[in-house]
């Protein structure tokens, strides 16, 4: 465009220009872009980054990618997907009737099963073939009521090596309704009762 | 159709593609469960706890947490009362097994600690490859087949609650029991606690009594100066709580 201005009433330039011209891009077709096959060819070059880009983007980033945020929605239903472990109360109380009324009568009615009985989701499942293992009174009553100055000072606590002299809970006191009846009458929170009920 | 050779050539990459999918399984979506409808938080009652680490257990069972990782863990705090800012801490196996003796001098109490959950988590927010994220309905999750394992949110987490499962390498944590509560039960340690220390509580449910509670006692969440949006509430918990 410039050139053209230049050359405006002065052939003698543009007789100039003619030549250059000739010489260089005019006689190779076009007169907006000069070398235009190559401009072509970075085009293609170009675009086929592009779909390659496109393509593999779409091959490679998990289709739920970006449903909800920037991470892959899917994992969402994956994690969710997880079998449970532990029934829940609810379930063990549908059969275990005899044991919730026993419960009732105690302060461990608030207690859930699973927190002595452990996970029993399977149980419920299969109640046939799998059955829960039989507790050792000494071992799960004492992780609840061990004497600890941190536990609450409400909490019903003993110290086991003084208060049972090694023989297991269970011998005196009844896991689901723990209060011995006997002894509670004369004195309570008494020393274990020799033949006290099971 | 008859199974010629071309056909059972064709037939077997066909097959082994179906079979990744079968073994993979269909992720089973919980019914009635919408994601926007939800957002889960904790609420514990530290007066409540007595430390019987039967959340740990139940925990450590339910989500296969390899031993010596916690997802949840229980502190037991011993506050001497000249030393109100410098508590002594134990946490022997987590809290799993139950705590030993101490003294009975000074404050004593249990901590139970879990993923607070937080709104604007740290954990998220560092992870370069979007492993790790707080879903619609609250749950900061981590999708352990998206996971490098680089271990950024570990050291980003301020609570402590994250770990690298050391059979996988990838990031694990609480994750609210997720496979419990889309199913419309509670997490397994709150499910176990036997005195109700732990209550799952689902904020956007106006009839959960988490509601009432927080409006009439003083709770507190840990850590609140890191404004973290911290969705675990701790009833009665004492300034040297860290």
């Amino acid at each position: 465009m410039t050139a053209i201005i230049v050359a405006e009433g002065d052939t003698r330039y543009q007789k100039t220009l003619r030549v250059v011209g000739r010489n260089s891009h005019e006689t190779r077709g076009s007169s907006v872009f000069k070398d235009t096959e190559h401009l072509i060819r970075l085009a293609v070059v170009l675009a086929l980054g592009v779909v390659a880009f496109v393509g593999l983007r779409a091959a490679v980033v998990p289709k739920s990618f970006g449903q909800y945020g920037h991470y892959r929605g899917a994992a969402i239903g994956e994690i969710a997907a997880r079998p449970i472990g532990h029934a829940g109360h609810e379930v063990c109380e549908g059969c275990h009737t005899d044991v919730v009324e026993q419960k009732k009568l105690g302060r461990h009615v608030v207690v859930p099963c699973e927190a002595c009985h452990g996970p029993q989701a399977k149980h419920a499942d299969d109640r046939a073939t799998i059955k829960p293992p039989k507790l050792d009174t000494a071992v799960v009553c004492s992780r609840c009521h061990e004497a600890n100055s941190a536990k609450p000072k409400t909490f019903p606590q003993v110290a086991t090596a003084d208060h049972a002299q090694g023989i297991a809970c269970g011998t005196c006191h009844q896991p689901h309704h723990p209060k011995i009846e006997e002894a509670a009458e004369s004195k309570p929170a008494a020393k274990p009762a020799t033949g006290g009920k099971k | 159709m008859e199974i010629t050779r071309r056909r059972l050539l064709l037939l077997l990459p066909a097959a082994a593609v179906a079979w990744k999918y079968i073994q993979a399984g269909t992720p089973e979506a919980a019914p009635n469960y919408k994601l926007g409808e939800h957002w889960w938080g904790m609420l514990i009652d530290i007066p409540k706890c007595i430390g019987c680490g039967s959340c740990v257990r139940a925990c450590s069972a339910e989500n296969d947490v390899p031993d010596g990782y916690f997802r949840t863990w229980i502190e037991r705090y011993h506050v001497p009362d000249w030393a109100i800012e410098r508590p002594e801490v134990e946490s022997p196996n987590g809290g799993k097994d139950g705590f030993p003796p101490n003294q009975s001098t000074g404050k004593n109490f249990f901590v139970p600690k879990l993923c607070n959950h937080c709104a604007d988590s740290p954990c998220t927010q560092v992870c370069p490859v979007g492993a790790t994220f707080v879903s619609p309905d609250g749950v900061v999750l981590v999708d352990k087949n998206y996971c490098l394992g680089c271990r950024y949110c570990v050291q980003a987490c301020p609570y402590g609650c994250r770990f690298i499962n050391p059979k996988t390498n990838t990031a694990e944590k609480c994750t609210l029991c997720y496979h419990r509560i889309t199913k419309g039960l509670t997490t397994a340690c709150a499910e176990v606690c036997p005195t109700g220390a732990r209550q799952l509580a689902d904020l956007k449910n106006p009839n959960d009594p988490i509601h009432e509670f927080l409006k009439t006692h003083s709770v507190q969440v840990l850590k609140p100066h890191m404004a973290t949006g911290a969705k675990v509430f701790y009833n009665g918990m004492d300034g040297s709580v860290r």
